[in-house]
Parts: C-alpha cells; sequence; structure tokens
C-alpha cells in the first residue's frame, strides 16, 4: 500500500484569540477526490491554505506528496495547483497572457492553447480579466492551476457564488481530474458538491473533523432515515412530536419541525392524527431521503448554512 | 487531462527567465493604465513643458543645466509607479495568486524595478531630444554618463519605491508616504532649490540621500562637467542604493495585507542601511558633492550674467574628461 499523498496530523491554527483549526487530522489518497465539507467558519480555508503552504499552522504536521510546504518552497509548488478563495488577477490582463505568463514560471508546463480549449476560454484568449464573467474567471483559475500539470489540486469554494449552469461545468472539470488520477481536495459547504464529487468526506465543524468516510457511509450512519419536514399553524406540545411512531430524532429549525423516521408512511399517518387530536393544522410537509447534510445536523444540531 | 504534452525549461536560469516572464507582463499592464501615463509621461511633459517656456529665450547653458533637472525630477518620479502598483496587487489579492507558483520575491520585485526603467526610457529620451531641438543645447554633456546615471538612478528609485510599498498597506497611506518622499528628495537634493541655499547642517544631512549623488552627478553629466571619478562616485552612490534598498524590500515583502514582518527582516534591514550610512559619512568628510554643487552653480551664475536674450555668446562648459 502506498503512502497517501496528503497527511495532516493533529492541525491547529489560532488568529488572535480565535481558534480556527483544532487538532484536525485526516489523509488522502492518490487519485482521490477528498471533501472537506463543513459550514462557513469551520476552519476549511485555514486548513488547505496551510496545505498550500500559504499559512504556518501553530502546532501539527502537514505533508503533500511527502513534502512539508513549509520547507520545501518552490520543489512544492511545482507539484501542486490550487484555486483560492480569494484571489484575483490584474484588470487588464488578457487571458492568454495570464495563463501564459503562469505557465512560465514552472519548470514544465501544459500546452496553453490546449487548456484555453480544454476550458473554453479559446473565444475569450484575448479578452481582459476584469471583462470575464464570474464563471469565466473560475474556468481562468482551475485553468491556472492545472498548468503545471499538478499531482495534487486544491479547489477551495471552487464553485461558491456561481449559478447553477456554470457549477455543472466546473463539477465536470473535476470529474474530468478524477478520470485523469489527479489527487483532489475541495473544500465546499454546498451537500451536492460533496456527495456528487468526493469519493471521501471529511465534514469538519468548530476546526475539527467530527466525521468522515464516503458519502453513502456517512449517510449510512444517519441510520437510512428519511427526513420529514413540516410546517405547522401552532406549535406543538413541548416535546409531544418525538414520541409518534417510528420518529428516531426530532428538532426545531427556524420554525420548520424536522422529524426522522425509519418508516415514514407509518409516521406521516401518525403525526396527521396526532395533530387533528391536538386541533392543530398541517401547514406543509416534505420529505427528504437521507443527505450529508441531515449527519451534520444530527451531529451538530446545525444547518450547513447558518 | 494527464495526456496534455509537457515543456521542459529545466534548463533555463530559472530566475531569470520568471524576472523576464513577469517583467514583459508588468510592461503590457503598465502601457494600459491610465494613471501610469499620467505620472509616468504627461506630468514629466509638462515639467518640461514649462521648462521650455521658461528658458526658452535664454537657451544655451542653462538649458544644459535644467536638462540634468528635469532628467533627476523623472528619474525620481520612479518610486511612485512601483510602489502604488505593488500595494495595489497586495491589496486585491493579485500577489496572493502569484505566492502559489514557483516563483520568489526577488524576480517580483526585480520584474517591477526592470519594467519601470524600460518604461521610463521614452520618456527621458523626449527630453534630452526636447532640451537639444527645441531649447538648443550646446552638446549632448557626457552622454555615457547620462546613461549610467539615468539607468543606476531609475533601478535604484524604483528600489526605494518597493521598500516603501513594503510598509504601507493601503493605496491611501502609499501615497501619502510617498508625497513626503517626493518632496523631501526635491528639496533636500539640489534638484529644485540649490543645495547652497540651506544652511550647512542641511546640506551636510543631504549628503546621506541617494537624490543628491543623483542630482549632482545628472546636473554635472548633463553640462559636460562631470570628471570620471565624480561620475564613478555616484553611481557608486547609487549602486548601494540600489542593493541595499532591494535587499530591504526583499526582507520586508509581504505576499498579503495581513502578513507580519519578522524580527529578523527587520534586523536585516537595519544592517542593509550601514552601507547608505558608511557613504554618507564618507561624503561628509570628503566635501566632494558640495564643492561640486558650488561649481555648477557658479558656472550657471556666470552664464546668466554673461547672457541677454538677444546674445549667443554663452560660456563654453570645459569639459574635464
Amino acid at each position: 500500500m502506498t503512502a497517501p499523498v496528503i497527511e495532516v496530523t493533529d492541525l491547529y491554527k489560532s488568529y488572535g484569540p480565535v481558534e480556527a483549526v483544532r487538532g484536525l487530522s485526516f489523509s488522502v489518497e492518490e487519485g482521490e477526490v477528498f471533501g472537506l465539507l463543513g459550514p462557513n467558519g469551520a476552519g476549511k480555508t485555514s486548513t488547505v491554505e496551510m496545505l498550500e503552504g500559504l499559512r504556518v499552522p501553530d502546532r501539527g504536521t502537514v505533508l503533500v506528496c511527502g513534502l512539508d510546504p513549509q520547507k520545501t518552497g518552490d520543489r512544492f509548488k511545482e507539484r501542486v495547483g490550487a484555486i483560492l478563495q480569494s484571489t484575483n488577477l490584474p484588470d487588464k490582463i488578457r487571458v492568454k497572457e495570464a495563463i501564459e505568463l503562469f505557465a512560465e514560471l514552472y519548470h514544465k508546463h501544459g500546452d496553453t492553447n490546449e487548456l484555453l480549449r480544454r476550458f473554453q476560454l479559446t473565444e475569450k484568449s484575448s479578452a481582459f480579466y476584469k471583462n470575464l464573467s464570474g464563471g469565466q474567471k473560475q474556468r481562468l483559475a482551475l485553468a491556472m492551476a492545472l498548468v503545471n500539470n499538478p499531482q495534487v489540486v486544491f479547489l477551495d469554494e471552487p464553485t461558491a457564488g456561481l449559478d447553477p449552469q456554470v457549477r455543472r461545468e466546473i463539477y465536470d472539470i473535476i470529474e474530468d481530474l478524477r478520470r485523469a488520477k489527479k489527487t483532489v481536495l475541495i473544500t465546499t459547504h454546498y451537500i451536492e458538491e460533496a456527495e456528487r464529487l468526493c469519493d471521501r468526506v471529511a465534514i469538519v465543524d468548530s476546526g475539527r473533523v467530527i466525521a468522515h468516510g464516503t458519502p453513502r457511509e456517512l449517510k449510512q450512519k444517519s441510520a437510512g432515515n428519511t427526513r420529514i419536514e413540516v410546517r405547522l399553524a401552532r406549535p406543538p406540545a413541548n416535546g409531544a412530536l418525538a414520541h409518534i411512531d417510528a420518529v428516531s430524532d426530532y428538532r426545531e429549525l427556524d420554525g420548520t419541525y424536522v422529524l426522522r423516521s425509519s418508516r415514514p408512511p407509518q409516521t406521516i399517518v401518525a403525526l396527521v392524527k396526532h395533530l387533528e387530536a391536538e386541533g392543530n393544522e398541517l401547514q406543509s410537509l416534505e420529505m427528504f431521503s437521507p443527505t450529508l447534510e441531515d449527519v451534520f445536523i444530527e451531529l451538530t444540531g446545525r444547518r450547513l448554512r447558518e | 487531462m494527464s495526456a496534455t504534452p509537457t515543456m521542459d525549461y529545466s534548463q533555463r536560469p530559472k530566475y531569470i527567465a520568471a524576472t523576464w516572464s513577469l517583467t514583459k507582463v508588468r510592461m503590457l499592464l503598465a502601457m494600459r493604465n491610465r494613471a501610469f501615463f499620467f505620472f509616468s509621461l504627461m506630468m514629466p511633459m509638462l515639467f518640461l513643458i514649462g521648462a521650455v517656456i521658461f528658458i526658452h529665450q535664454k537657451g544655451g547653458f542653462v538649458s544644459q543645466y535644467i536638462l540634468g533637472v528635469l532628467l533627476t525630477w523623472t528619474v525620481m518620479g520612479s518610486f511612485w509607479g512601483v510602489s502604488v502598483q505593488l500595494v495595489t496587487f497586495r491589496e486585491q489579492g493579485i500577489l496572493r495568486r502569484f505566492r502559489l507558483a514557483p516563483v520568489g520575491a526577488g524576480p517580483m520585485l526585480a520584474s517591477s524595478i526592470l519594467s519601470n526603467y524600460a518604461m521610463a526610457v521614452p520618456t527621458l529620451l523626449i527630453e534630452v531630444l526636447v532640451c537639444r531641438y527645441v531649447l538648443h543645447i550646446r552638446n549632448w554633456g557626457n552622454p555615457l554618463g547620462l546613461f549610467l546615471l539615468v539607468t543606476f538612478g531609475c533601478a535604484a528609485f524604483s528600489a526605494f519605491g518597493l521598500i516603501v510599498a513594503s510598509v504601507t498597506n493601503t493605496m491611501q497611506e502609499t501615497q501619502l508616504i510617498n508625497q513626503l518622499i517626493w518632496l523631501g528628495f526635491l528639496f533636500l537634493s539640489g534638484a529644485t532649490i540649490p543645495l547652497d541655499s540651506f544652511p550647512p547642517w542641511i546640506q551636510h544631512a543631504a549628503l546621506f540621500s541617494p537624490a543628491t549623488y543623483l542630482a549632482v552627478g545628472l546636473e554635472t553629466a548633463s553640462m559636460g562637467t562631470i570628471l570620471w571619478k565624480d561620475l564613478a562616485t555616484d553611481i557608486g552612490g547609487l549602486a548601494i542604493t540600489l542593493w541595499a534598498a532591494f535587499e530591504i524590500s526583499r526582507r520586508l515583502f509581504r505576499w498579503e495585507p495581513e502578513a507580519k514582518v519578522s524580527k529578523r527582516a527587520k534586523l536585516w534591514v537595519l544592517a542593509a542601511l550601514i552601507p547608505i550610512f558608511a557613504f554618507g559619512i564618507a561624503e561628509n568628510h570628503n566635501g566632494g558633492y558640495l564643492k561640486r554643487t558650488d561649481a555648477n552653480l557658479k558656472l550657471l551664475s556666470q552664464a546668466n550674467r554673461e547672457m541677454t536674450p538677444q546674445s549667443q555668446n554663452h560660456p563654453q562648459p570645459s569639459n574635464s574628461n
């Protein structure tokens, strides 16, 4: 068995009194698409920036391709590519100039025309950076991240703020990276992204990994329960909904009552009867198959977007 | 995606290649920037037009002196553009992206200096040509001396600008500090008010400023009276400034606004300042600069006395080389 391509052990990072990362550990195998899933402020970006060598850990070890990002400098940078959450290029640099400039900074680089074609930027190759749409800027960022044909790619919130169409385009590119056997670490707070793209996911909250595994394994940990979300005319009696037939978990989130049930039909029938008996009224009812969000809610009592 | 062909540039000296790539792009960006055109081309041209109007009737030797002053102003302005660009790049998160690539602070800073020099050359050439063909200076002064002083001057003052960019965080801060330094350079170098007009202690303090080496050197070279040993001293002073300023800015270089400068880097800054102080002390000791400024002014006032607007009998500067 080969050594993991990314190995993070007991990582800590604080900014003044704020502890952003608190003893985080995980590893990523070669050719794997690994996701760090968590809400904003969970410590994902701090973690990935320590992996990229942009931030110095307070404690713990980081190895990428067997190299310490803080100590191996250019040798490390030649082997990785990255999209940062917040970055920019000069307004008046043309697309082709930007990609050629970054290509020339590496000892070995891919064919820049091929990259432009692959990322559908050929027609925009003479456009100024400031005139690109959000999606085009993100495609350019991806092209630049891959310009050195890296072994490991870090993608920090690669689809944040993009419309669904562009998001799907980015997903296709990440699927291509998987097929090309690249090792990819992606941070996201989008459930769909983590479930669709990642071979394995670490759910991060308050600077710690609170669960990890394949998306399927994590959802199974949710006991395979269906989530039933209801809105009622009046608040129910305290804790009454928790005792309805087949309900394994019950919470109130923003005025919505969330029930988890291993036998949804029985639960719904029992719920309707209970509400009739209480003189309460059902305003809406939605059912969801278990998702990673359910795992997160079970573990933290909060939604990912909160 | 892994099938994309790769090109191996490992045989090229990496830092030179990176510096050259960055220099090319910086030049392109400068040419597309309106602020660059205003500060680097329009402002010197306004000074030039002012000079043309002011001394058109005098011509000859006075023009020759004014050429040195104009070149000094343009060269000293080099620090302005590089500092503003570097701070803007850092504020906008552009430097962050470069930090991911295998390129260090050295090529980033060197490319700033080189592109700034390349973009200043046309302005400087225009100034020389206007002085020659519109203001009718009598000769080209010491062209090699002018070229060397302009080259080392642009590089040294650009590197100075990089120090400003290293210690400021915002554009407003940068502009404010630039203004203060610019005024200091202009008025305490002899480029605007002759050093002779100041009290002796200011004259001695001015010998610690690289602006003085540049101003005195360019004035003397434009009049054609510079001695080779004086030229070597001027260029030596500017070269020391260039090295020290580059080293300081490299040590203080920050890729991100929130990054802090380490104590070790601060100690390096102090160490890098030592040669500039040593040079200033040596010049205070031998007094060569003050004698040269005095001689330049005497030549100029003699020329003014002998000239009338109708007269063409200008004193011929003696080329001591």
